[in-house]
């Protein structure tokens, strides 16, 4: 298959350096942008059926058309979420650490597309190596004019700012970015307004994920026939999907929209470590419901897995296997977003502590027969709509679908008081 | 619109740098110029004193809020929000072993019984000689090398209860 956005990365493969990249073709999407008006560049990432890679899926050029047309020269943000943190997720880190150039790009001209004068980059503050070589691509495209005034004699001015972070995965909602950046607790907004309309300082302000900015490039240089062309199934381009957990290889991989999952998961995870046998897997990050067996040879495409009862998410497969207790699995799940709830709304708050008590009594062996029935209560409770973010419902998504799957498994702890995968 | 937002001027903005170091004031005055106003750089304030003296007490927190001319309360407000601003003293090198799903399933409980082994302390402690702290972190983005350590900004990948003696033997070695 053809490297898109791994073309630079790779074992032993330093990041190519601003003069590297340019004879690559890199920047030719920025300058094929600059010649556009922006309300073109929208349209064309429109047409390439770009959809964010954050976890949600949104189509991109949809996201940036809500932003208000407004006066030349109006103060407007773009912000790139770098604050990876789903667990099970590491594709954005090696994106960034492997081709920062890339990844600027991509900024650059969603910058054009939105008429965005300031950027800012919000970096996990653990990824220290990306924030190097991020820093050192800003001053290289700012002494070659890339960046700054006038960019290129275009009449364009942008520049860009690497924000890192101070913990806290409620970081990654948008909104919550949004009140981390101005430097206030990292609690969601009310929407509407949508950033793209009220967002940073109140001004129209648009956020993608990582991934999403490493497409752009190669959308506005190739266009987006050819884009379209690099999926196998409805959903365009290439991913990268990847795979932990008890795999004999666990890594990322890029490879087509529409893989299908049981290729990713022995062709190139591997398949199971000696000893261990496949269970099922979350196909998203932490946040995404359980899929099994049966849910295999489905394409890694956004409205398959959402039929199968499941999110692509961040696309990257987190296994579980046999000797792993699935009733533990969920309870170390539900502990993460319990203590990563930001504590604004009480469903949230004391629904998700709650809810890892359950778990944590059946884990270890005072379950009662009615716990899976409260369980189930709460993955309604805390289900879409009855909470400020998508924080709560994420994480009920595990809970709600291993009662579903591996029901015999919270029976056995409750039948046998203890957890039989603990010898 | 677009004069006012590249006229950020930090002329006026600060207040009195007391409490904080020459090195301190100049970074925080340094990251000032990418915001418009100064509770922006609120967080990156405290990350540049811990930095500088390893956590954030309660003089730094009231140093940091006067320069930027905050309240300390709002400061403090972020200060306790954000996880990875310490407001008591830590060790001179922080541990932290990542204790979410993919780390949990490649083992990490196993390695942090040895690190309280080797340490000699629990989760949440210091060593009487102030070198190390020990504390679970959530998923720190190398799940494909699960079990994950990071001491200080440095990840450990593919952690093994039984090389923890490696791990630690250089940050053992370094001066206090």
């Amino acid at each position: 298959m053809e490297k898109v956005l791994t073309r630079h990365i790779g074992q032993g493969m330093n990041p190519p350096r601003l003069v590297d990249y340019q004879q690559s073709g890199g920047y030719e999407g920025f300058r094929n942008a600059l010649r556009m008006k922006p309300a073109e560049v929208v349209d064309l990432v429109k047409a390439s059926n770009l959809r964010g890679r954050g976890g949600a899926g949104f189509p991109t050029g949809m996201k940036w058309s809500f932003v208000p047309p407004g006066e030349p020269g109006q103060v407007r943000y773009v912000i790139a979420n770098a604050d990876e943190m789903e667990p099970g997720t590491y594709k954005d880190r090696w994106l960034l650490e492997g081709d920062p150039h890339q990844f600027l790009e991509g900024m650059m001209i969603a910058a054009h597309a939105v008429q965005a004068l300031t950027g800012y980059i919000f970096l996990r503050c653990e990824y220290t190596l990306a924030a190097r070589r991020l820093q050192e691509a800003i001053e290289e495209n700012t002494r070659a004019n890339l960046l700054g005034k006038n960019i290129l004699g275009s009449g364009f001015n942008f520049s860009l700012h690497l924000h890192s972070s101070a913990g806290r995965y409620i970081c990654g909602e948008e909104t919550a970015l949004i009140n981390s950046l101005e430097g206030r607790r990292a609690v969601p907004r009310a929407k509407p307004p949508f950033p793209q309309v009220s967002g940073l300082w109140g001004k129209p302000t648009v956020v993608n994920n990582v991934e999403t900015f490493c497409n752009l490039p190669h959308i506005l240089r190739h266009g987006p026939e050819w884009f379209i062309g690099l999926g196998l199934v409805k959903d365009a381009g290439t991913k990268i999907f990847g795979a932990s957990g008890r795999v004999k290889t666990p890594g990322a991989w890029e490879l087509p929209m529409g893989t299908p999952i049981r290729e990713i998961f022995e062709k190139y995870a591997g398949g199971m470590q000696d000893g261990y046998r496949f269970r099922g897997f979350l196909p998203g990050g932490g946040s995404t419901d359980f899929l099994v067996e049966q849910h295999l040879d489905l394409p890694m495409e956004y409205d398959v897995i959402g039929k199968a009862g499941s999110r692509m998410g961040t696309g990257q497969l987190i296994v579980l296997d046999d000797r792993t207790c699935p009733v533990a699995m969920v309870l170390n799940l539900v502990r993460f977003f319990a203590q990563e709830s930001c504590g604004w709304c009480t469903p949230c708050r004391d629904g998700l502590p709650h809810a890892g008590h359950i778990l944590m009594e059946i884990e270890q062996g005072r379950g009662q027969a009615r716990d899976l029935e409260k369980l189930e209560g709460f993955t309604r409770f805390l289900a879409p709509g009855n909470t400020y973010c998508a924080l709560a419902p994420g994480a009920v998504e595990p809970l709600q679908s291993a009662l579903k799957y591996f029901r015999e498994d919270f029976e056995r702890h409750i039948q046998q008081k203890g957890c039989p995968y603990r010898h | 619109m677009q004069e006012r937002i590249e006229m950020i001027t930090l002329e006026g903005r600060t207040g009195s740098a007391d409490g904080l170091s020459p090195e301190e004031a100049a970074e925080i005055l340094a990251g000032l110029s990418q915001y418009p106003d100064n509770q922006a750089m609120s967080i990156e304030a405290l990350k540049i004193v811990q930095h500088h003296r390893g956590w954030v007490s309660n003089e730094s927190l009231k140093a940091v809020a006067a320069f930027l001319r905050l309240s300390p309360e709002e400061v403090e407000g972020v200060a306790t929000f954000y996880n990875l601003v310490y407001r008591q003293r830590v060790g001179t090198h922080v541990v932290r072993v990542c204790d979410s799903v993919s780390c949990w399933i490649m083992g990490c409980e196993a390695l942090v019984g040895e690190l309280q082994n080797k340490l000699q302390l629990t989760l949440g402690e210091t060593t009487a000689d102030g070198r190390f702290t020990l504390l679970p972190g959530p998923c720190m983005g190398a799940c494909d090398h699960a079990p994950v350590v990071m001491v200080g900004d440095d990840y450990h990948f593919d952690v093994k209860a039984e090389a923890i003696d490696a791990l630690l033997k250089p940050y053992r070695q370094k001066p206090l």
